[in-house]
């Protein structure tokens, strides 16, 4: 796992509510084997039409969202199904992070285990965002800060273990895997 | 000062501590069953090998196949190519492929156990108090009708259980929804799970347990009790969960998963002791009244957007999603949209696809023709659903209406395996997501019980079920 500490990038906005697994990846592109190449099918279905051209209108598809790497996104992000192909699809796409009010659980432990952050901020500074589109922000995951160039930063909470892992690169398997003889110990006592 | 008491998730959540949570380490905690199928697993299998790890606990899996497979009769693997597209047909022969190499028993296409993950747990015994139960699936709350803590994962998870038996968990916070009342002729669980849903919202259970209490419980059966705990997710839970009760012990006994002989009645005692105590607290507590409602169906693009059958479209009070949401539903704020043409009815999925959802739809099909204009798919929720309802002349009772009637699987709830809803059309559908292009890219859907899905393919309109159901 790549090691996060502190980046800057720009954010793209995507201010609809509740959006929904089935939209950040639907359902017809679970079948695909790996994760590499999964941010093709990203909003497929905003992205593209029914015969697969280019949606111009949605925002992803526009140059000035070239490059954009943090998603300012509506309250209850990545709600519904458990798919991890989501937060794949996304880091495949190119995003370090997702803002929003709200997140949903699974989506949320999903992301924290694939070096996407979600990050809740407070709702007047994401409402701030919302209509300052495509701005230079930076993350610092060390100090759980979101700075801005004005000078303002916010402090976001974040699971301890979780920050720990993603600023060392570890993955969270090995931890569990060297308490051995406390499951070994469990089991007996079953 | 008299000690709080716990809950039935505090219990349930303390007897599975493998190390405690401190601040800076989640919980690790122990997983008694684990729940496999073939989309959410591969990459899973993948990191395995790639470390070079084993499975902790075969025997603690259960595994089958259900989101992609054909819901038309597959008599071997052969047949696969013939009816299935290639990612869906690689990802079942993966499956395959992956349970042989780990030794995990598989209940391929020739068992008569395959079915839905979260109807064939219940059904074999597999599901039980106390347990924790996770999967690779959203829906895994189902099983928390009966008392255990079950909740969904994503793929990385599944690959810790798979290699540990244990995953890593902060604990969460519980909620206590509080049902009142008896249910009406033509109202069943379906509605109280949506109507719960639209007053909580489709965020309102984030980070809590649901238990499910109050005077209506006692008189809702297990299935009833699956399809609400099924959709605790759509507002948001970690899980739901009812206290298991003699009803619970009733529909186990025997089961071929289920202890037997004096190891029975050992397991009942210890399974009657699972209820929150009377002093416990709830982080939150949310009444509703059971007795009041009417039939339930959605009207947007979340569950949370839902009304009763004869109201209409509320108000968007300036909010742009519930604008698109409705744009994209093609409805307007103010429609009723009883008598409403539909295209298709879908009557399955792990929320409403187990014997007393069949029965309900053939009560109002029984003797009539479903309209020449909506596709009628009926698909039970498992093999030995099919067989239960075959015996019992379901069967007959839909195909002779003009229904169709499949094999056991998701389907249509996703259209994963082909079983999809057409760009634009409608669907009244009993499963549990109307999120924009859930049943096939470009599809729109209205959520019910299987009464109204019934009642509205009859009329090729949505329809209130009461106008069809004996009284």
């Amino acid at each position: 796992m790549e090691k996060i500490k502190k980046f800057t990038a720009r954010t793209v906005n995507l201010p609809n509510e509740d959006i929904d697994t089935d939209q950040i990846i639907p359902a017809r592109f679970l079948t695909l084997p790996s994760k590499e190449g999964i941010g093709e099918c990203l909003f497929a279905d905003w992205r593209f039409d029914s015969s697969g051209n280019i949606n111009h209108d949605f925002i992803l598809n526009k140059e000035e969202s070239n490059d954009c790497e943090v998603l300012v996104a509506g309250n209850n992000f990545g709600c519904g199904s458990s798919r991890e192909h989501a937060p794949w699809a996304l880091v495949d796409y190119g995003f370090k992070a997702v803002i929003s009010t709200s997140f949903a659980d699974i989506f949320k432990n999903n992301s924290l285990k694939n070096g996407l952050l979600p990050i809740v901020l407070p709702k007047n500074t994401h409402d701030w965002l919302l209509v300052n589109p495509g701005i230079n922000i930076t993350i610092d995951l060390e100090n759980t800060r979101v700075e801005f160039d004005n000078g303002d930063n916010h402090v976001f909470e974040i699971e301890s273990f979780s920050k720990y892992c993603l600023i060392n690169g570890l993955d969270q398997l090995s931890f569990i895997l060297n308490h051995e003889d406390d499951i070994t110990k469990y089991e007996g006592s079953l | 000062m008299m000690p709080r008491g716990k809950t039935l998730f505090e219990k349930i959540w303390q007897q599975h501590v493998v190390v405690p949570e401190t601040e800076d380490t989640p919980a690790i905690i122990y997983i008694d069953l684990h729940l496999i199928h073939e989309v959410t697993t591969p990459q899973a299998f993948t990191l395995l090998r790639e470390n070079n790890l084993k499975i902790r606990a075969p025997k603690k899996i259960l595994a089958t196949m259900d989101h992609s497979t054909p819901t038309v009769p597959i008599g071997s693997l052969k047949d696969l190519d013939v009816v299935a597209e290639e990612g869906p047909a690689q990802q079942i022969r993966d499956m395959i492929q992956n349970c042989k190499d780990f030794g995990i028993e598989l209940y391929d296409f020739d068992s008569d156990r395959r079915g839905i993950v979260h109807v064939i747990g219940p059904e074999l015994g597999a599901t039980q108090p106390g347990r924790t139960m996770v999967c690779g699936d959203s829906h895994t709350s189902t099983h928390g009708a009966f008392g255990a803590l079950a909740f969904g994962i994503g793929t990385t998870e599944v690959a810790h259980v798979l290699a540990t038996q244990c995953l890593l968990q902060r604990k969460p916070k519980t909620l206590a929804v509080n049902l009142h009342g008896h249910l009406n002729n033509g109202v069943s669980a379906k509605d109280i799970i949506l109507k719960v849903i639209g007053e909580i919202g489709v965020d309102g259970g984030t980070g809590h347990v649901i238990e499910y209490r109050g005077d209506t419980v006692s008189s809702l059966s297990l299935e009833q009790r699956m399809t609400i705990c099924n959709m605790s997710i759509e507002a948001g839970a970690k899980a739901g969960m009812f206290a298991p009760d003699d009803a619970t012990f009733e529909y186990l006994k025997d089961k071929p998963f289920s202890p037997k002989g004096r190891d029975w009645d050992k397991y009942v005692a210890r399974w009657f002791e699972l209820k929150s105590d009377d002093n416990a607290v709830f982080d939150k507590e949310v009444n509703i009244d059971v007795g009041s409602l009417e039939p339930m169906i959605t009207f947007g693009t979340n569950p949370g957007m839902v009304m009763p059958i004869n109201g209409e479209i509320p108000d968007h009070k300036g909010s742009d999603s519930f604008r698109q949401a409705l744009n994209y539903m093609q409805v307007e704020s103010g429609q009723t949209l009883l008598n409403h043409p539909i295209d298709v009815v879908f009557i399955g999925s792990c929320t409403n696809s187990r014997l007393s959802d069949l029965q309900d739809a053939a009560t109002i099909l029984d003797g009539r023709k479903v309209s020449e204009s909506t596709r009628t798919l009926i698909v039970p929720g498992s093999q030995s659903v099919k067989k239960e309802a075959e015996l019992l002349g379901l069967d007959e009772i839909f195909i002779r209406s003009g229904a169709e009637w499949r094999e056991s699987g998701c389907s249509m709830c996703l259209g994963m395996n082909g079983d999809t809803v057409g760009k634009g059309q409608l669907a009244v559908s009993t499963s549990n997501r109307n999120f924009e292009g859930r049943q096939g890219a470009g599809s729109r859907t209205i959520l019910s019980s299987p009464k109204t899905a019934a009642a509205s393919a009859i009329s090729g309109t949505v329809q209130d079920p009461r106008k069809y159901e004996v009284r």
